[in-house]
């Protein structure tokens, strides 16, 4: 039995170091995608006092703006849909997206790519991304945002 | 085997801790039972079937019977079932008793604020998901009740905190017994980890619900609830860790292969699981990506413990299984007590939770979390880890648990073993639906059945996850019927005849051992926890603080 033990604490050790190596291997796979491809996470663009969102704030008019050869785009997400209804950008150019909303949190799920944010009311979402391929995206709500909640999608039409 | 009828006074003369286990351990599995209910359907709705207009007018719609299936089995059953173990097995491990009257008051918190909490659930006034984030906004009477079973808790902790210092007093200088080492850091662990979720609803949700002040700041009830919501599912895992290493080696027919490594991987819970609630915040604006990403590595320094208890539990079985005479590279296996099912929960939820765990590092992994948040991946993670692992492991427990308590004998041994088999079976096919379905895109808590068509593409594992729902009540049907069969009934064994609790014997003890010696300074751990978890929370709390942006309530269901 003892000689068994000393076996097993041999493997154990390895099967730590195994499982620390596997770990560093992650976070340094981790911090690369973070540095160099961060560009969809979501990050904060400021506070914002939800009485405005709809009446006086950038957002009261949900917009894509041109900004020298590039795309910004201003979105509100409320309970059940998205404003501006229809995004409409061309493929290959660099898309800014501030989004917020004016009642509870959403979510801004774009299908096929990695936009993903939290819509958190107060606060402003912003994230940038380049659609690669032309055509219709959809956008889909997946936080719980009340009854008609499954219902809640919006549309990004990517053109050549 | 001889069987009479005794008078209850019988049963519990000399251990009154008896009765008061028993109580939190049948409320528990009363609120796993109702929760439990709706899960089917929940996986009939993903399977684009919607069952919830039979139950109206009792249930008003799916997100109401969604709120009632995560708080019941997620808050209510998981809780319950811990303040029931690990009060109870330090308890006759230390051979010593709990002061009684503080715990009949905690059973008594937990079940007035789970009777209070239910009227809003009942009566679709508090439909707010288990995360109840807000600004929707719930009955008063959901947080008051929520807050009063949660803080039931802080009891425990204090009884377990009690029975130590005195057996400590009486054994001075000796190293803390396993088990109670073991329920010691998870309790302290736990009143660490639930202070974000107390600050949130007492400071916060109360009042506003009250109308006593007018709005909430959204972001920062996330941070709070997250900063319990991640460590608490660890609160959930360690009494399930509990049964894995301290009763499962005996089950098993062997010995538990190192006690100080199990003290370590508690330990290293203690120090770890707190500080990483950001990692549910990946998708948040508000929170730079620095404080992400260090959460990011506290986050898969979490998994060590995990790591390492996969090693020892799999070599104390592997012990156990060659003591029973198995011979070969796996022949151990085939000789380990596959008819016994207090041998089969633990383990079949323990081997869920590999799957489950891998998982789990896709959803800690900062960017690569960015296709799964929110999708039916993190439903299935959970369902893998909390509805398998944690929830077999208290199965197995309350089979050898309810016989020891009421010397009552277990009744349907058969269905005892089918239910686990068949939880086993529907839990790990809906996960590797529901994992699926999110790698697609669908979206998690959503009544998807309103909109089955627009998920065409997800449309075969939608239907796989519709049918393991139909297996998985088949398997709650068995369960509940053994234990309750058992519970109710009137025959009982003479005392001579009380199944014990199978605490397992170890092949390395503690004594002289330096690791076991380091980790009994709980004191000084302790201490190290609080630290990390302020320079982890410190900087960004005061930050969110300091600047309020609070947002007013809304009823939208």
């Amino acid at each position: 039995m003892q000689d068994n033990h000393k076996v097993v604490e041999a493997y154990e050790r390895g099967w730590l170091i195994f499982g620390l190596a596997m770990i560093l291997v992650f976070i340094v796979i981790i911090s690369y995608t973070v540095l160099n491809r961060g560009e969809t996470i979501s990050r904060g663009a400021g506070q914002i006092d939800v009485a405005t969102v709809r009446t006086t704030s950038p957002f009261a008019n949900p917009r894509v703006e041109q900004v020298g050869g590039e795309y910004v785009a201003y979105v509100q997400a409320f309970a059940f849909g998205y404003l501006p209804a229809e995004i409409k950008v061309k493929k290959g150019v660099k898309v800014t997206f501030y989004i917020t909303s004016p009642d509870v949190q959403h979510g801004f799920y774009v299908e096929g790519t990695n936009i993903n944010p939290q819509i958190i009311p107060g606060e402003v979402t912003k994230l940038e991304y380049v659609f690669k391929k032309a055509g219709t995206y959809r956008i889909v709500c997946n936080e719980y945002c009340g009854i008609s909640h499954a219902q809640m999608f919006g549309k990004i039409v990517v053109e050549e | 085997m001889a069987v009479r009828t005794l008078s209850h006074v019988d049963v519990y003369a000399g251990y009154p801790e008896k009765k008061v286990t028993l109580y939190m351990l049948m409320l528990g599995f009363f609120a796993l039972l109702l929760g439990t209910f709706f899960g089917p359907l929940q996986a009939l709705n993903y399977g684009g079937i919607d069952a919830y207009p039979l139950l109206k007018p009792l249930v008003q719609s799916y997100y109401q019977g969604l709120t009632l299936h995560g708080v019941l089995n997620a808050i209510i059953f998981t809780q319950l079932f811990a303040q029931a173990l690990l009060v109870y097995l330090p308890a006759r491990e230390l051979r010593m008793r709990p002061n009684m009257t503080l715990a009949w008051i905690s059973w008594w918190m937990a079940f007035i604020g789970l009777g209070i909490a239910a009227i809003p659930l009942l009566g679709n006034a508090a439909t707010v998901l288990y995360t109840f984030y807000p600004p929707l906004k719930g009955h008063w009477a959901f947080y008051v009740g929520a807050a009063i079973f949660v803080l039931s808790s802080y009891v425990s902790i204090y009884l377990v905190l009690d029975l130590w210092r005195r057996w400590k007093r009486a054994n001075p200088g000796k190293i803390t017994p396993l088990v109670t080492y073991l329920s010691l850091t998870h309790w302290l662990m736990w009143f660490l980890a639930s202070l974000g979720l107390v600050v949130e609803v007492a400071v916060f949700l109360i009042p506003w619900s009250l109308g006593l002040i007018e709005g909430v700041d959204p972001l920062l009830s996330r941070t709070l609830f997250w900063y319990t919501g991640h460590p608490i599912v660890y609160f959930w895992l360690l009494p399930a860790y509990v049964v894995a290493y301290t009763i499962l080696p005996k089950v098993a027919g062997g010995k538990l292969i190192s006690d100080p490594l199990a003290r370590l991987a508690f330990l290293l819970f203690l120090l770890f699981s707190v500080p990483v609630g950001f990692h549910h915040q990946f998708a948040d604006p508000g929170i730079s990506s620095g404080w992400k990403f260090f959460h990011t590595v506290l986050t898969l320094m979490v998994a060590v413990p995990s790591l390492m208890t996969a090693f020892t539990l799999a070599a104390s079985l592997e012990n156990a299984g060659r003591a029973r005479g198995g011979k070969g590279l796996l022949g151990w296996i085939r000789a380990l007590p596959w008819g016994n099912p207090v041998f089969l929960g633990p383990t079949l939820g323990l081997i869920s939770f590999i799957p489950g765990g891998a998982g789990g590092f896709v959803n800690a992994s900062f960017p690569l979390n960015q296709v799964i948040h929110n999708t039916t991946w993190i439903v299935g993670h959970f369902h893998l880890q909390v509805a398998t692992m944690v929830t077999m492991s208290a199965m197995g427990a309350a089979f050898f648990l309810i016989p020891h308590l009421t010397r009552k004998p277990l009744v349907g041994i058969g269905y005892a073993r089918a239910s686990q088999w068949l939880w086993f079976i529907g839990m790990n096919l809906m996960g590797f639906a529901l994992h699926w379905m999110g790698y697609l895109g669908v979206p998690r808590r959503a009544h998807i059945s309103e909109v089955a068509s627009q998920y065409q593409g997800a449309a075969p594992f939608m239907a796989l996850n519709a049918i393991s729902g139909v297996i998985l009540f088949v398997a709650a049907g068995f369960f509940f019927y053994v234990i309750f069969a058992t519970a109710l009934q009137n025959r009982r064994l003479p005392e001579a005849q009380t199944p014990e609790i199978p605490f397992t014997e170890v092949v390395s003890g503690p004594e002289g051992n330096r690791v076991a010696q380091l980790t009994d300074r709980v004191g000084f751990w302790f201490a190290v926890a609080v630290i990390l978890i302020v320079v982890a929370y410190g900087l960004p709390l005061i930050q969110m603080f300091t600047s309020l942006n609070p947002v007013p309530g809304m009823r939208l269901w």
